[in-house]
């Protein structure tokens, strides 16, 4: 038994990548663990749909300019999010259109720069991660990145979920309303700039809602659902990992399914709840 | 009374326009005092709610101020001064937060940096869910309530905020007698403690039951002031054009003696609002529910 554990889970981790990716890994899917409760409840899924795929053309021109990519790919991110905003605003488009038009163009251009200049950029790394290459420069970078997200949600996920619950209240109750929904917008930049390297474009976008939604399923308040989130985010990367490791498939994909998996679970279960308490409550009025 | 400390609300030459460019509000103009429930009666799109969201500071005027408490709107919020009941359909039910988890955020602006409620943040939250019935239900998911019950969360929230003025918009859509009484009940014992409550409604036929004044408003003020002198045909049927149903019983089809008075009720198909005197039908028929009851 003792030797099964280790061969399993032990033993992927005697190699110095795989410590690397672990770290990388639980860093990533807890950050984002923490922002997709914001964003399943605000309705922002596409945003950070958006936001991922916008950072591509601000990679290629940090590269160009010999600049740090994860500032690049930031500053794009955000513009896309205040544009679409900006848009939104100032026609009669509705935001999840204009963020279609948005993200879809600037990603677009990214590519064409990609296949117009030389650069040393892996297109393949940058879509879907290259989480068994990263080295402890980039974890420190994601260490940063991610550091930054999570002590701000740490000391303001009441004012946030407040925003997020009731906006109309929040502004007049005092909050900074305007600084709380920029504030979210560069959080979520910010992870996904974090992500990047372990995970890709293509699939933060599953790290950054599924662990929310299969939390919003099982929790009754703002609090629970954020542990449960981040537990199970690291669960799904921690597993994904191993897994991916004896079975020799891409990491990021196993992580996306597990947390897909676990969703499906969580909805399972309450189907099945509701339909034996719908029956208890059938049997109880009969009775009363 | 007549004190200008008592004045909650100061709104002077109001201006208001939409994105679009149409005017939501001309020039408008009122005073509203502490230990007074206000109704603001208008049609869909007469402005009501472009005057709400100015009290709260979401859209600047074009011309005009709005005081509160003889201070500019934003510096009144930061003092906790007003509270807002908003919308039922505003609401996502399925929002993972408990009962007392809304009726806390009352307390926030109050609180410090990390938002840790102090002992007497919790006193209030227990306190304020008392007062509108809910403590059984505190460690409910908000989804999980009544109908009734739901409203009165949020007016929990306003108690446990302790505002000096509270904004209800369309409280009683898609509520019973019951409840409506009960909200009621709650909003005249906070008047009577000094608050200035004010209610946007439809809903005509509640508005004399329970409004000391009433701000009938068609994007310019019609009329403002106590009910008895603002409530009245005329001002109504300018207030709602061609909208209400208006059914008017003449003094023969009432009675048999030679009684010229003549009985008018108004009505919107929800509660109609019922007039009764000589030609120009201006005093206000209370309703008489309870005793309809009990008959």
């Amino acid at each position: 038994m003792v030797e099964l554990v280790s061969f399993y889970l032990l033993d992927p981790f005697a190699y110095g990548f795989m410590r690397r990716a672990l770290v990388a890994a639980i860093l990533v899917g807890a950050v984002c663990a923490l922002l997709s409760c914001y964003l399943v409840l605000k309705g922002w899924a596409l945003m950070g749909d958006a936001v991922s795929h916008a950072v591509l053309p601000g990679i290629v021109l940090a590269w160009m300019a010999g600049l740090p990519l994860a500032l690049g790919a930031f500053a794009a991110g955000m513009g896309c999010a205040l544009l679409t905003g900006y848009i939104k605003d100032h026609s009669r488009v509705k935001e999840d259109t204009v963020m279609g038009i948005v993200f879809a163009g600037m990603f677009a251009a990214g590519l064409v720069m990609l296949s117009r200049i030389e650069t040393d950029i892996h297109l393949m790394h940058i879509l879907f991660g290259n989480i068994l290459g990263v080295g402890w420069g980039d974890i420190a970078e994601i260490l940063a990145l991610s550091g930054v997200t999570i002590a701000v949600v740490f000391l303001k996920w009441r004012d946030f979920m407040i925003y997020v619950f009731d906006p109309a209240y929040a502004k007049v109750a005092g909050l900074p309303v305007r600084a709380l929904h920029f504030s979210l917008l560069v959080l979520l930049a910010l992870s996904i700039v974090a992500s990047l390297k372990a995970v890709g474009i293509i699939l933060v976008i599953a790290l950054l809602i599924a662990p929310g939604a299969t939390a919003f399923l099982i929790s009754h308040d703002f609090r629970r659902m954020m542990i449960l989130a981040v537990l199970m985010a690291v669960f799904c990367c921690v597993a994904g990992l191993v897994i991916s490791f004896h079975a020799d498939i891409a990491t990021a994909p196993v992580i996306v399914l597990l947390q897909a998996g676990l969703f499906a679970a969580a909805f399972g279960c309450n189907l099945l709840r509701e339909e034996k308490s719908g029956i208890w409550h059938a049997k109880k009025t009969k009775t009363g | 009374m007549n004190d200008k400390q008592d004045d909650l609300i100061t709104v002077e030459g109001l201006s208001v326009f939409y994105a679009n460019g149409h005017k939501a509000l001309d020039h408008v103009g009122f005073t509203l005092k502490s230990g007074v429930i206000c109704g603001l009666v208008g049609a869909n799109g007469s402005g009501k709610s472009t005057l709400f969201k100015t009290i709260m500071g979401f859209l600047k005027p074009a011309t005009g101020t709005v005081r509160i408490a003889g201070m500019p709107v934003a510096q009144a919020l930061k003092q906790h001064l007003v509270s807002y009941v908003p919308q039922s359909e505003d609401i996502d039910w399925n929002f993972p937060v408990l009962v007392e988890d809304v009726v806390m955020m009352g307390r926030y602006s109050r609180m410090g940096f990390l938002r840790i409620p102090s002992r007497e943040d919790r006193e209030k939250v227990t306190q304020a869910l008392e007062e509108v019935g809910l403590t059984a239900f505190r460690r409910r998911q908000i989804g999980a309530l009544s109908g009734g019950q739901r409203k009165r969360v949020f007016l929990a929230r306003a108690l446990a905020q302790e505002a000096r003025i509270i904004l209800l918009d369309e409280p009683f859509t898609g509520v019973d007698i019951q409840t409506e009484k009960a909200i009621i009940a709650l909003l005249q014992d906070l008047r009577d403690r000094g608050s200035l409550i004010l209610v946007s409604t439809h809903n005509l036929g509640s508005v004399p039951d329970f409004c000391d004044e009433a701000i009938l408003i068609n994007r310019r003020i019609l009329a403002a002031g106590p009910i008895a002198e603002t409530f009245t045909e005329a001002n109504l049927a300018e207030a709602f054009g061609g909208m209400l149903r208006r059914v008017q019983l003449g003094g023969g089809a009432l009675h048999d003696d030679e009684d010229p008075r003549s009985v008018t009720v108004i009505t919107d198909d929800e509660r109609p609002l019922v007039l009764y005197g000589h030609t120009e039908n201006q005093e206000i028929m209370p309703h008489r529910d309870e005793k309809a009851g009990k008959r």
